[in-house]
């Protein structure tokens, strides 16, 4: 430890640490700009210069090692002099716009200047103008303003893992900008807004739209992948306006992903359905709340009465919050079906009735200290942006992070080691993992894995969990999707088993785990997603889902519903519910109602609404509590979502972890695989994974946000006789015309199309046998 | 060319930068001696320390003592890496070591890599001297094909690679952080310091980084001894030192003179000056030395501590000579515009101070200074200087400061009369073509 | 984009570093497509970032950083002339101004034939030799008075 006087408080910090971090740990304010907390140190805006004595110079508080009984001045006059003097270059060359800049009232230059700043300059010349930069749809640039700071910078060569923008030429000629024509593709890249600390990057779709002291900051919670980003929503006038990250070191740190900042638009978009709809004689038309609930209830009972309580079937998206699914379960079993589920993508469900209840397996915050880590089945950057910004920096240090996927994308993580097989071959792959293992540690062989040759990738990932002390073993969204998942499940768990490993699931949605835990799955006499569509049910229940962007199967899915005799869907968006539902309900998104959401750590967060119920709009869970009370079920009294999810909890935990439980008895090992001559590899694309991300316009702008394509490697193009560019007929149960496209990261054989979206919509299965020929 | 010292000497000879003719000269003596003689790396350092060889890139920084920082029992790869991105106006001294000498140059950086145990070296040089640079890859070439570099050279179980990297027009390479980061394939911007290069150089590992001149200096210690080294020149100013004459003389050229050599013997052997006309200043280091009135100059001798006691540097031994047909304010701002044009950009003060001074002396040359502007160009190099990552900062406002504090009066007549105090035609005649003699 | 010849010589200055630092040889690979293509167009920026598994705006940072690079096309003969200090004190100014008048155009311009490109330069490290200039970026012609400037213009057809 080392001792230290700032501005005559003394504190010890640890060795290493900078002269910054005392005045932190001493409450102590030194100005900057470049610095930040998780960026590297650039000690280059020069803001935070400070009197050290003996030091015959300033200097910069940022950068400076604390030395065993240093005294530091931060506000002497040698101290201030410099500070101002450093606020006097920064201010030469910046506009005098602030009345028209976006960053007025929220700009560290402008909160600075006011202490350090003159009242008039001396600089006479003529100030520099620099042009702006095309960011693409979510950055706008006004780079006149640009401080070179550099945070961007090393933002994106860090935090997000690739150098999208640099500093290119020299002096004061430098700007900040992309490769020429290029965007910021990054799905990260909003948070070089919050970054910048002056308005040369600012939010495009919040541009001109308020002032910073006009909006009301609240409090949520991301309701997109299962990690639960903290929010603050900044609304004017009963409309969110902005998204702006919660620091939270525990789960999102300082960081947003770009559908946890933007995905906002979609609430304020035409999309939104705003009136109770009812279908009579073939017409749909809008009811007022009362009719609409009534229709249900006496429809219901005469389904009921009709073809019995298990003809009834309820389909829940994990995007809803805790207590609607709580109350829709309870109401779907007062009816007297079991027959719910929110994994609508799930096609084995194997594992049911073993007590599994799938999670990270550890805390978020425990990921950095790993020393190993296999991630199975996972488009690892896109499903979990900010899981995967952890991973990245831990690789920088001292973890091994190795993958097992079918597709090749590039994770921006320094992977240790990767095996990328086709779908069907995923499983053969990971028993060559837990053989070579089992070898390595000089264990008998489980007889199931007696034929596997282990592939000398299988090897390599093998030998590195094998070596480590504290490792991890993660199954991806993918993983949990296939129809061998129970076996990789089985796989993955020996595999830890062997390796001393923990093991986890990256839970895909941001109430995947809360699905769990308030029986929003089927029980022993229910049935699950799956076998609720191919076995079709004369009732739906759908909850937040749009099944035929978000089942496995979404041509059956809307065979199912459309053959249905009542199907009430429940969304805040005008949903294609009006192709196959009798009753659509407006209800509200996270923003217009209480709720919660439990994360992929078992970390439970509630949240209250943030703006009113837009019009007709209602929250589910009142909705659920009224149709509970329509039909008379008992135990619909709740008051309020705060006794829902009391009754639903158990009583108000901040993690149910201990509730929680990978570890199986004895899943079965299957490792005979139909292998179709071409097989198909579905993504669900980052900004086609939900409602809300699927209706927010800027979202829609991005790169990632392409219409899929059939993508495919060269080898199998090439036996297709089919070129890239090419429009192609897909097939598998509907077919879609897609554009045949060269994807050098897929195995031989697949076909990479992605699900989510309005092309594929019409397809069959996620995975399994495909055909594509030319249109 | 000038006066010869055991550097120059080699470029009397025909194809004087063979390795042949560089061994003719006694050239791998000192490796040899140091292998055959098995002299510990410690007693390497210690005669370099005794020479008091300091540095000849503009610092002068003690060699022997910047050789002892190397962690010696770091394990794993460490570096040496010659600074040959000769940049400083005024500066070209290193051209022609490598030019008649490159393996010289070699011979002191193997040896350095031996006393610092290092096993790898780089020689950093500035991009405009293109034939300089392929020639010390042949130089290399021959090197390696004599098992000079290479693994265990001459026998020895001492191994070393040396490799060229050229620059591509940034004066900002030259700074050592910089040239490193250059090497490393990123923009010269210079580091933040500490961590400094022998803890953190190259890739991150430790890295000792000296000029040309200084490595050509080594062999000659070992062969002669420091002592005799140190004789060369005055006492804490060892040895003979490269000048690099330039501007209003007849015979601009490099001469290699003792240390402690009077200026005056120096404008000498430059042939004095130009048309016999009058001397008015001299920059004595390199463009970012303060610059010097003739009466002061012609006082120095020419070491370290006498032209810092005349209130300048001795820099890289760049002399830049003006006579008296020179407008000091239009000197000014050409050098004003370079520190502008060079800098990086990476550091407020610099970034946006050096085109401001640049901007103001501009406007004072043409006529459009202000009575308050040369309260504004101290103010602002006060600013600037001690603020900076690099001593780019300082490098541009010392010229700023030292051509106001010693011709203000040219300055304030330029702002009072909106003109030169030396007539245009003057100055035009003063620096027009000239031969060489 | 790049030449088998370019790759090959870009491939023998990787070789000069070590194995996981290929990103020390982009200034020599930058080098070399300039002399093979006359300047640094954003594919050849590009490809280069390619071969050397960089981002593409780093290696613009650099080939935007040192002013030897050109990022426009150049004529066939790119002149580049020192007139800082110590040059200008030596003729610097007046090879300049001759070069301006002899070809009618001025700095950072190029000759209507395509031939000459002139851009001022900063000091190149032979002030001794004023004036000087550079040729390519890899010629230096020293003490450059008015004959042997009509004699350099001469050579370059």
């Amino acid at each position: 430890m080392l001792e230290i006087e700032i501005d005559g408080k003394t504190t010890e910090v640890a060795d290493g640490s900078t002269v910054m971090d005392a005045a932190h740990k001493l409450g102590i304010f030194v100005p900057h700009f470049c610095y930040h907390k998780k960026l590297s140190i650039a000690a280059n805006c020069r803001m935070c210069l400070v009197q050290v004595e003996k030091a015959p110079k300033p200097l910069p508080a940022c950068a400076t090692p604390v030395t065993n009984g240093m005294k530091v001045f931060t506000h002497s006059e040698s101290a201030v002099k410099a500070q101002k003097g450093v606020m006097e270059f920064l201010l030469i060359n910046h506009p005098l716009d602030c009345p028209i800049c976006d960053q007025g009232g929220e700009c560290q230059l402008q909160d600075l200047s006011v202490g350090y700043g003159q009242s008039a300059s001396r600089y006479q010349e003529e100030k520099r103008v620099v042009v702006n930069k095309n960011l693409g749809p979510l950055i706008a640039t006004d780079m006149t303003r640009c401080i070179h700071c550099t945070r961007c910078v090393r933002f994106t060569q860090e935090i997000a893992g690739w150098m999208e923008l640099g500093q290119a030429f020299r002096g004061e000629h430098s700007e900040i900008m992309p490769f020429i024509e290029k965007t910021v593709d990054s799905e990260l890249s909003g948070n070089v807004i919050d970054l910048c600390p002056v308005g040369a990057l600012t939010s495009k779709p919040f541009r001109f739209a308020a002032r910073t002291w006009e909006l009301s900051r609240r409090k949520s919670v991301s309701p997109h992948d299962g990690l639960g980003a903290n929010l603050i929503v900044q609304v004017k006038h009963d409309k969110v306006l902005r998204v702006l990250p919660l620091d939270n070191e525990h789960v999102n740190e300082c960081w947003l992903s770009d559908k946890d900042r933007y995905s906002y638009e979609a609430l304020n978009s035409d999309a939104r359905l705003t009136k109770p709809m009812l279908k009579q004689c073939g017409e749909w038309r809008e009811v007022d709340w009362q009719t609409a609930l009534e229709f249900i209830g006496t429809d219901l009972k005469r389904v009921v009465r009709d073809h019995g309580a298990a003809s009834v079937g309820a389909l829940a998206s994990p995007h809803a919050t805790l207590e609607e699914l709580y109350l829709l379960q309870k109401f779907v079993r007062g009816a007297g079906s079991d027959s719910i589920d929110c994994r609508l993508r799930q096609t084995d469900f194997s594992l049911d009735g073993k007590n599994v209840v799938p999670w990270l397996g550890m805390p978020v915050a425990d990921i950095q200290q790993l020393d190993r880590v296999l991630v199975i089945g996972s488009f690892l950057r896109k499903d979990h942006p900010l899981l995967a910004q952890r991973l990245r920096q831990a690789a920088k240090k001292f973890t091994r992070v190795s993958l097992l996927h079918a597709a090749d994308d590039d994770q921006l993580i320094a992977l240790h080691a990767k095996s990328v097989v086709a779908p069907s071959a995923l499983a053969a792959e990971l028993a060559g993992i837990v053989k070579a293992a089992t070898e390595a540690k000089g264990a008998a062989v489980d007889a199931a894995l007696a034929n596997v040759q282990p592939s000398v990738a299988a090897r390599q990932i093998a030998e590195s969990l094998v070596s480590g002390e504290n490792a991890a073993i993660f199954l991806g969204n993918y993983a949990q999707q296939l129809a061998q998942s129970a076996t990789l499940h089985a796989l993955a768990q020996q595999l830890a088993a062997i390796t001393g490993a923990r093991f986890g699931y990256l839970g895909e949605a941001a109430n995947s785990v809360g699905g769990y835990i308030a029986k929003a799955v089927p029980g022993a006499q229910g049935l699950n997603a799956a076998r609720m569509l191919s076995e079709p049910r004369k009732a739906y229940f759908v909850l937040h889902a749009e099944p035929e962007l978000d089942c496995a199967n979404p041509h059956q899915a809307m065979a199912a519903l459309k053959g249905a005799d009542l199907v009430v869907a429940m969304t805040p968006f005008k949903t294609r519910a009006i192709d196959y539902a009798h009753v659509i309900l407006p209800i509200a998104p996270f923003t217009e109602t209480s709720g919660t959401f439990i994360n992929t750590e078992g970390r439970v967060q509630s949240f209250n609404a943030v703006v009113k119920p837009l019009d007709e709009t209602r929250p589910a869970w009142k909705v659920l509590r009224v149709l509970g009370n329509l039909l008379g079920l008992a135990g619909f009294e709740q008051d309020s979502s705060e006794a829902v999810r009391t009754e639903a909890l158990g009583g108000k935990p901040e993690f149910v972890s201990e509730r929680l439980n990978n570890r199986a008895e004895g899943p079965a090992i299957d490792l005979t695989a139909a292998v179709p001559a071409l097989q198909r590899i579905a993504d669900v694309p980052i900004y086609f994974a939900d409602a809300l991300v699927r209706r927010a316009p800027s979202l829609q702008k991005t790169r990632d946000a392409a219409p899929p394509a059939a993508r495919m490697n060269a080898a199998t193009l090439a036996k297709l006789g089919l070129n890239a560019g090419m429009q192609v007929k897909v097939s598998s149960g509907g077919t879609a015309i897609l554009t045949a496209q060269l994807d050098d990261g897929l195995p031989d054989g697949c076909v990479r199309v992605a699900a989510g979206h309005e092309l594929t919509a019409g397809l069959g299965a996620l995975q399994g046998e495909i055909t594509v020929e030319r249109a | 060319m000038g006066t010869l010292g055991f550097i120059l000497e080699a470029a009397e000879g025909e194809r004087s930068w063979r390795l042949a003719e560089y061994v003719k000269r006694g050239g791998y003596d000192a490796l040899k001696k140091i292998f055959s003689e098995k002299i510990p790396a410690d007693q390497v350092v210690g005669e370099l320390k005794k020479s008091s060889l300091r540095g000849r890139g503009g610092a002068g920084f003690p060699t022997g003592l910047k050789w002892s920082f190397m962690p010696r029992q770091f394990p794993g790869a460490k570096y040496v890496v010659c600074n040959s991105d000769e940049g400083e106006p005024g500066t070209f001294k290193d051209r022609d070591i490598l030019r008649w000498n490159p393996h010289m140059v070699i011979e002191g950086m193997i040896i350095a890599g031996y006393a610092m145990g290092c096993q790898r070296g780089y020689n950093y040089i500035h991009g405009e001297i293109w034939d300089i640079y392929k020639r010390f890859e042949e130089a290399l070439v021959e090197a390696r094909a004599a098992n000079l570099l290479g693994n265990n050279i001459l026998g020895s179980d001492f191994s070393f690679e040396l490799q060229a990297h050229h620059g591509y027009g940034a004066y900002i390479c030259g700074e050592e952080t910089a040239l490193l980061e250059s090497i490393e394939g990123k923009k010269g911007q210079p580091r933040f310091k500490p961590p400094f290069p022998a803890s953190y150089g190259l890739y991150g590992k430790p890295t000792t980084i000296n000029n040309t001149e200084t490595f050509a200096s080594v062999p000659y210690i070992i062969n002669e001894g420091g002592d005799r080294f140190l004789e060369l020149g005055k006492p804490n100013n060892g040895g003979t030192k490269l000048f690099s004459v330039s501007g209003h003389v007849n015979r601009p050229g490099n001469f290699e003179v003792p240390m402690g050599t009077p200026f005056k013997d120096l404008l000498e052997m430059a042939g004095g000056m130009r048309g016999g006309r009058k001397l008015k200043a001299v920059i004595p280091g390199g463009s970012s030395a303060p610059v010097l009135p003739a009466d002061v100059i012609m006082e120095c001798t020419l070491d370290y501590d006498s032209i810092a006691k005349a209130g300048s540097m001795l820099g890289s031994g760049a002399v830049i000579v003006m006579d008296e047909t020179t407008c000091m304010v239009k000197a000014l701002e050409r050098l004003s515009y370079f520190y502008f044009e060079e800098s990086c950009g990476q550091c407020t003060p610099c970034r946006e101070g050096t085109g401001w001074l640049y901007r103001v002396v501009h406007r004072i040359e043409h006529g459009e200074g202000r009575p308050e502007d040369l309260d504004l160009l101290n103010s602002v190099t006060d600013n600037i200087m001690g603020r900076t990552i690099c001593a780019l900062g300082d490098a541009a406002s010392m010229p700023v400061k030292s051509f106001i504090k010693h011709f203000g009066a040219e300055f304030e007549y330029h702002i009072q009369n909106k003109k030169c105090l030396v007539p245009e035609d003057v100055q035009r005649a003063g620096s027009g073509f000239f031969k060489v003699s | 984009m790049l030449s088998q010849e370019s790759r090959q010589q870009i491939d023998r200055e990787i070789a000069k570093y070590p194995a996981e630092q290929k990103q020390s040889a982009v200034m020599a690979a930058l080098a070399i497509v300039q002399m093979e293509q006359g300047w640094l167009s954003t594919e050849a920026i590009e490809a280069v970032a390619d071969h050397l598994g960089m981002a593409p705006v780093a290696v613009y940072e650099v080939a935007s950083f040192y002013n030897m690079y050109d990022l426009a096309p150049v004529g066939k003969y790119k002149i580049t002339v020192c007139t800082n200090l110590p040059c200008a004190l030596s003729g610097g100014v007046h090879a300049a101004d001759y070069l301006k008048q002899k070809l009618g155009v001025g700095f950072n311009e190029t000759t209507p034939d395509g031939r000459f490109t002139l851009k001022e330069g900063e000091c190149m490290g032979a002030c001794g030799d004023a004036p000087v200039m550079l040729v390519n970026n890899v010629r230096m012609c020293s003490f450059m008075q008015p004959e042997q400037i009509d004699s350099l213009l001469g050579e370059c057809k």
